[in-house]
């Protein structure tokens, strides 16, 4: 019932977003108002379609309906509440209406804004997103459907939609259940945030193309969609930082980003977003860069699309595919047409978007920006480079070949140097033009200051030239944002005699971008500390210890107290093992490292048990044990320098990311 | 600002094609340092001695019998069967877990013996898929520096078990 029903209304949802993209079409072309007004309409409907459809489902996972073949494949017995209902996501045919909801409801979103002043937008930016909806919709109905059920024929058992002649509904006892390795709070947001920020983008990618359509070579759209675009941004990089913190809790390999296509395919996004992110403030500000904006933009939507494509299609063996069907060409078809006809409108544009300002000086802001825009295009291109590498030596050589790890922290490291190397200088820029010599001036403080932690840094035993270098830009980015900071407080406390620290809030309350901007350096190098120590840094030791023994490693003692089995909820068989820290013989407590082993996928899983300081991680695997003997457990124990201040980098990041996006009420300006 | 506006124009050029050449060079050496070699265990056999000492990745199924692993030194060994290394042609003949069951049944198969040092992988079982990244030994033993494995039988297409009809 409740699975044809919430088929039901996805089909009358998909029928509406054609309608609404063919009044949308007729409205903008004939500039008929009720058309559009008609399309917003038919909009604003799919949004409470799509959740009564997603509830439809919600309700059969939370009840256990293991008829529904994707119930069956992601929900079990043994799950609580909670994980049910996230279930939603937790398989392809689900992450798919997630996506088409998301979409809708940032759609409904953009459409109850006030039109007055950009009204000529409003029909092609409604067309955009039905299109992109009604390709998800289509999907979801045609090929991916999570209402599918089970049903005995004589022939065997097969799932479709409707009974087949003949047949008597399937109900399982259980459903497989969820992987494992998913049911951890970090993967229960992980996805959501990555979708909140792949769809989100979907928007300013709509507003671009009804700015190309409609000729207006203004920034408007970009002034329009500017917080839509943080906040794309900010999702999607909590998204990722997630997705890293739940592979250094969960897949106990003592890392936190393995280089996987899939995580090389959010990434992408990610890369052009922040690029975009950058360059709009140059179009702002100076007029330039209109083309390579646009392209930006629409890069940015097709990662996306090919980012969802590749978590959800399989082709790339990793250990994020744990899908695999037909909706690949599906897939590629749409990114090659929207691609296609999205590049199609911005050469047919071309001259309407030369720059109003020439780029003058190599060291003005805007060549440092545009500079900024390169490098993120060069890690851009490696991530994809190393993603279709094999691909192409196959056609090549018939021989396939792959690049791992090494290829992208060797190729990509440089240009993230030059970044960080950027984000300490350009600050320091002024518009139009700054010369060598006044750049210079104004840097050689700091970096001064830099030099001096470096050369402290490598007094201290620290002789890795990666870790100096690194270590060495994170301090001038510090240095320079700081007095950033505090130039223009102590300015701003001269002209209104306010105190330093009421001078600080005003400043930052009138030009949020600017220092938000500041604060997400900041938080970019604290996450670059915690990167450059887990990297260089890293290291490792193993053995097999009776009880009461001990392992030693970077100062550390870790002693094995016991070992212990034993039944839990969520139908697992937990192996814990109690382990105690010590430095220098000073005991520091107890860590737990444990192995949960799944029975109904006959999956275990291992937790590492973490002693976490600012200094370091102490990370600790339990590997194997012998159950009744005295003979002991065997641990792997790894020792990660200043990791934790990747995580502390990305508290202080959502802040600033935050301080950046607020509504800035003073600057709404009128008419 | 003396200079004319078409040097300014070739300035940037050249500053712009600076840092693409140096993005293709990160990208050329890293590759070329850094490349590994896709082979079926079929392919590894006949290229012998040709390939010893190159980043190979070998792609096989496991073989639960042979699974030997010794806790203290932490060294695991175990021989992985041949598969194709082509995902249609897995597909064409039935599926990857279809693929894995044959390889492993098949006393025909060709065999590659591998040595690994590190924990014991949760997902190591007979019949699962391990995607091995390593050198060949002069002996023919693979020596593994990464092990992915991946067991495809319990998420995908999977028909339920026990089943009640109503």
């Amino acid at each position: 019932m409740f699975a044809q029903f919430g088929y039901g209304v996805l089909v009358v949802t998909f029928i509406l977003s054609l309608f609404g993209l063919g009044a949308a079409l007729r409205g903008a072309l004939t500039k008929s108002y009720p058309w559009a007004e008609s399309a917003r309409r038919a909009m604003l409907l799919t949004f409470p379609l799509i959740t009564l459809s997603s509830l439809a489902l919600i309700y059969l996972l939370v009840k256990s309906h293991y008829e529904v073949q994707y119930v069956y494949s992601v929900t079990s017995n043994s799950m609580p509440l909670y994980l049910r209902i996230t279930a939603l996501w937790g398989g392809q045919a689900g992450s798919l209406l997630f996506w088409a909801w998301l979409l809708s409801a940032f759609t409904s979103a953009i459409t109850l804004r006030k039109w007055e002043r950009d009204g000529e937008f409003l029909p092609w930016v409604i067309l955009v997103s039905s299109v992109t909806l009604a390709f998800f919709l289509a999907l979801i109905i045609f090929f991916e459907n999570p209402f599918v059920s089970w049903w005995q024929t004589a022939s065997g058992e097969v799932a479709a939609m409707f009974r087949p002649a003949g047949a008597v509904s399937l109900t399982p006892r259980d459903g497989q259940g969820l992987n494992p390795l998913l049911r951890h709070p970090g993967m229960i947001i992980h996805p959501p945030l990555l979708y909140l920020g792949f769809v989100a983008f979907v928007i300013p990618f709509a507003f671009a193309i009804a700015a190309l359509i409609t000729g207006r070579s203004d920034d408007r759209w970009i002034r329009i969609t500017r917080r839509w675009t943080m906040w794309a941004w900010l999702f999607l990089s909590l998204g990722l930082v997630l997705g890293a913190r739940w592979a250094y809790d969960v897949l106990g390999w003592g890392g936190y980003w393995g280089w996987d296509p899939v995580e090389i395919a959010s990434l992408m996004p990610w890369l052009t977003g922040t690029a975009f992110l950058h360059s709009v403030i140059i179009q702002e500000k100076r007029g330039m860069l209109k083309q390579w904006n646009m392209l930006l933009i629409i890069l940015t939507f097709d990662l996306v699309l090919f980012g969802t494509f590749l978590t959800r299609s399989g082709v790339l063996s990793s250990v994020h595919s744990f899908a695999q069907s037909a909706i690949g060409p599906m897939f590629f078809a749409f990114i090659g047409l929207t691609f296609v006809s999205s590049v199609s409108l911005l050469i047919y544009r071309w001259n309407d978007l030369k720059a109003e300002v020439e780029l003058k000086s190599m060291f003005s802001r805007e060549a440092l920006f545009t500079l900024n825009n390169l490098l993120f295009m060069g890690v851009l291109i490696v991530c994809f480079w190393g993603v279709i590498f094999p691909l192409i030596s196959e056609l090549v050589t018939n021989q396939k070949v792959t690049v791992g790890p090494p290829f992208y922290e060797r190729a990509t490291a440089p240009l993230f140097g030059a970044l960080m190397l950027l984000m300490g200088v350009a600050p320091l820029s002024a518009w139009g033009g700054s010369t060598i010599k006044t750049l210079g001036r104004a840097v050689w403080k700091p970096a001064l200051a830099a030099g001096l932690v470096m050369a402290v840094i490598f007094a201290a035993g620290v002789h890795n030239v990666v870790a100096l270098i690194g270590f060495g830009l994170v301090a001038l980015v510090i240095f320079v944002t700081l007095y950033e900071f505090w130039r223009a407080a102590l300015s701003r406390r001269k002209t209104s005699g306010e105190n330093f620290f009421l001078a600080l809030w005003k400043l930052a309350g009138r030009n949020r971008r600017r220092y938000g901007g500041y604060i997400i350096h900041i938080s970019m190098v604290l996450m670059a500390i915690g990167i450059l120590g887990i990297e260089v840094f890293q290291t490792e030791t193993q053995g097999t210890l009776p009880q009461g023994s001990s392992l030693e490693l970077a100062g550390y003692r870790v002693k094995f107290d016991s070992v212990a089995q034993f039944d839990t909820t969520g139908g697992r068989n937990v192996t814990r093992a109690v382990v105690s820290v010590f430095k220098d013989d000073r005991y520091l407590g107890d860590i737990y490292p444990r192995r949960d082993y799944y029975y109904e996928s006959s999956q275990p899983m291992t937790i590492p048990g973490l002693y976490s300081t600012l200094a370091d991680d102490l990370y600790v695997i339990l590997v194997d044990w012998q159950p009744i003997s005295a003979s002991g457990a065997t641990f792997k124990v790894y020792h990660n320098p200043l990791v934790n201040w990747l995580w502390i980098g990305t508290v202080i990041f959502i802040f600033g990311t935050l301080v950046a996006a607020w509504p800035e009420k003073e600057l709404q300006v009128a008419g | 600002m003396q200079s004319s506006p078409n040097f300014g124009r070739v300035k940037f050029i050249l500053g712009g094609l600076l840092i693409l050449a140096a993005v293709v060079y990160l990208i050329a050496s890293s590759t070329r340092a850094n490349a590994e070699y896709f082979m079926t265990v079929d392919e590894l056999h006949a290229k012998g001695n040709s390939v010893i000492g190159r980043n190979l990745r070998v792609s096989g199924a496991i073989v639960g019998d042979t699974i030997q692993y010794d806790p203290q030194t932490l060294n695991l060994t175990f021989e992985v069967a041949s598969i194709p290394g082509d995902n249609k042609e897995i597909e064409a003949a039935g599926g990857l877990a279809a693929v894995l069951h044959q390889a492993v049944i098949d006393p025909q198969r060709a065999r590659l013996k591998v040595i690994y040092n590190g924990p014991k992988p949760d997902l190591l079982r007979d019949e699962a898929q391990a995607i091995m990244t390593g050198q060949l030994g002069e002996n023919g033993i693979f020596y593994v520096d990464e092990l992915l494995l991946k067991c495809p039988t319990k998420y995908e297409e999977a028909v339920p078990a026990q089943v009640n009809g109503n």
